[in-house]
């Protein structure tokens, strides 16, 4: 910082120049900044305008018939024939799947490393965790097909499919058997909750590290042990940033493609089960949108975007507004 | 000990089990239970990563070899070959992203960090939001609706497009910060110095915060060059891609350096991630053999990016507490 301050400023021939070219530079700066700035509001904007503008056409035709589970659901390219359930019950059910095995294991990690963990092995466990989220997508779903699936979730599903596949209600979410590849949602969702795992657990921690550590000190002083802290003052307090860290975690699931195709079979299966292939609204537009064999078809491809666009913009908001509250209580005498 | 069945919410015989050896006994086991289960849990966790880089690194360094990084792809059915045109066109597109991203995110950052109250502050620190959560797949569909269709080809540029918006919000979110960690006492001295604002920004607050914004830059240029969905439809993929023929030919038909450079920025283009999905779904043994190896040299770049951005931010961070 220092040595900042008390270097020369060095000036570049290009930035004398610019100097003499514009003797009012802070307005040419200014404009610049705000420019700048424009352009990403508006090309925020423009994602929302032109995925409304090109599905103009589907949201016509089939209006709100195009999400309901209750019509007949068909994805019928040649006949012209779209809805999109099919893929919004696939993109839902694995993101549930997905933070179902996530949420323990986050939080679970999130107290290790703010409450438990010896200082010297945070930083590397830290750096650990957020290298899980830097493996490319693709990586994780080439991992998947050939090693993961057969290894873990073939044997995960046929047990699963023997024990729960018999019981009454939730025996249809587990009808089996799974098929010896593995590709099923079921699939899909332990991947997606391996990926979404850095950034719960990641945001959990903050939320957990910024609660005032008078809190912890009166907690124990009253004679409670660690445990007792972390689960009765702890969580209760930051309940809203880990809810925002949840819902953060599920805005990724929500999204993610391409491990997610590589990974869960690719198709329209009339079956809900977990075990059986399905189909994502990314994974269709993955599979399908270079592809489309109608106009008709594209816009239908385009329509699943806006609803993915929508459906991730509310859950950013919402999160936000969560993680910000936290912020907001404790940032008077926060901890380090 | 009263406070404490306040404390746990307990009834009066509740609390009178707390207190007595047994009830400690007990609650002190279950603490020692659940402070191990976390520890187990993160160790877990670590599972996937371990076994992922260590399978990658195995199967896929079998694969490695010279013709990878030298040669072109060879038709299916020969083995052999390798993936230039892949390497060619992540860097290509990178290099386009990053020349779009870096002053576009620069600039927002900096009226972002000194005006933060304005309308157009409180818009961009949500658009900002906004498009950190956008789905991948959406900015290719978007980028494609933008620049492909109007106008009528896949292209590198289209691309580099797409990635740069999946680099914008990381890369204006981490500057504004480190913007913001510069102390203010730097940047009013350079004004009471009559240094003109911009001139402040650029010699004083920029040089000061350079090494937290490279990190966030680097953060995010690993996340784009790992990401395929948003190519999918934009910079679509192409194995003929040749970087040294294009230029070349273009400059020995006597074309000017712009008008190659023109050319280049208007051809579709490979990248590493989209060979490796593309390999990865061919019933080739072969492409699949190779699709590990392009996984292993993927995600050596990625991780390598990653390590030495965290660790320097992290040495950075250090230096800065003290």
């Amino acid at each position: 910082m220092q040595k900042a301050a008390a270097r020369q400023p060095r000036k570049f021939p290009i930035v004398a120049r610019i100097e003499n070219l514009t003797k009012h530079g802070d307005r040419v700066w200014v404009g610049l900044n705000i420019a700048m700035s424009l352009i990403v509001v508006i090309s925020m904007l423009l994602i929302g305008y032109l995925l409304w503008r090109d599905s103009s056409g589907t949201r016509q035709a089939f209006g709100l018939s195009f999400l309901s589970p209750f019509v007949e659901s068909s994805w019928n390219p040649v006949d012209n024939k779209f809805s999109a359930w099919p893929f919004i019950y696939g993109t839902l059910i694995t993101s549930l799947v997905a933070i179902l095995i996530a949420v323990p294991l986050s939080v679970g990690i999130a107290i290790f490393l703010s409450e438990l963990c010896p200082q010297w092995l945070r930083t590397p466990l830290n750096l650990l965790v957020e290298l899980l989220s830097a493996i490319p997508s693709v990586v994780y779903g080439l991992w998947g097909i050939f090693v993961f699936l057969p290894a873990v979730i073939t044997p995960l599903g046929q047990f699963l499919g023997n024990t729960l596949g018999t019981v009454p209600v939730l025996g249809s979410l587990f009808a089996g058997p799974i098929s010896l590849s593995g590709s099923s949602r079921l699939a899909a969702g332990v991947i997606l909750a391996i990926m979404i795992l850095p950034t719960i657990s990641a945001v959990t921690r903050d939320v957990l590290l910024a609660i005032p550590s008078s809190q912890r000190e009166a907690s124990l002083a009253l004679g409670a042990t660690r445990w007792e802290t972390i689960s009765r003052v702890l969580l209760p307090y930051g309940i809203s940033g880990i809810l925002g860290a949840v819902i953060l975690g599920l805005g990724r699931a929500l999204g993610e493609t391409m491990a997610v195709t590589m990974v869960i079979g690719n198709s329209i299966g009339a079956s809900a089960s977990l075990l059986k292939p399905g189909y994502t609204m990314s994974s269709v537009i993955a599979n399908e949108f270079a592809e489309a064999v109608s106009p008709m078809h594209s816009q239908a491809l385009i329509e699943v975007a806006l609803i993915l666009f929508l459906m991730t913009l509310i859950l950013n908001i919402i999160a936000r507004l969560l993680v910000w509250r936290v912020a907001r209580k404790s940032s008077p005498g926060a901890r380090a | 000990m009263a406070e404490i069945s306040t404390l746990l919410k307990g009834t009066p015989r509740k609390a009178r089990y707390i207190q007595s050896h047994r009830g400690y006994l007990r609650r002190k086991s279950v603490n020692g239970m659940m402070l191990t289960l976390t520890g187990l849990l993160t160790l877990l966790a670590l599972v996937p990563l371990f076994w992922i880089i260590g399978y990658v690194v195995m199967k896929g360094g079998q694969y490695i070899n010279l013709d990878l990084f030298t040669q072109l792809p060879r038709p299916a059915g020969i083995a052999g070959g390798g993936v230039l045109h892949a390497i060619e066109g992540t860097l290509l597109l990178t290099l386009v992203a990053a020349i779009i991203a870096i002053p576009i995110g620069l600039l927002a950052a900096f009226y972002a960090a000194y005006h933060p109250a304005t309308a157009l502050g409180t818009a961009l620190r949500f658009s900002t939001d906004v498009l950190s959560g956008v789905p991948s797949i959406v900015v290719g569909i978007f980028v494609y609706a933008l620049v492909v269709k109007p106008s009528g080809h896949y292209s590198l540029l289209a691309g580099g497009i797409a990635m740069a918006l999946i680099m914008l919000p990381t890369t204006i979110r981490t500057t504004e910060e480190m913007i913001k960690l510069v102390p203010s006492n730097l940047r009013e001295g350079a004004l009471a110095l009559g240094a003109p604002e911009w001139k402040t920004a650029l010699q004083v607050t920029l040089p000061a915060a350079l090494s937290g914004i490279l990190t966030g830059f680097l953060l995010s240029l690993a996340r784009a060059t790992g990401e395929t969905a948003p190519l999918l439809f934009t910079a679509l993929g192409n194995d003929r891609f040749d970087l040294v023929k294009m230029i070349k030919g273009g400059l020995g038909a006597g074309q000017s350096i712009f008008a190659v450079l023109g050319n280049i920025l208007q051809q579709p283009v490979d990248s590493l991630p989209l060979t490796l999905y593309k390999y990865s779904q061919d019933p080739n043994i072969d492409r699949i053999n190779q699709s590990w190896a392009v996984a292993f040299v993927l995600m050596m770049l990625v991780l390598t990016i990653n390590v030495i951005a965290r660790v320097w931010v992290e040495s950075r961070a250090a230096k800065l507490r003290r």
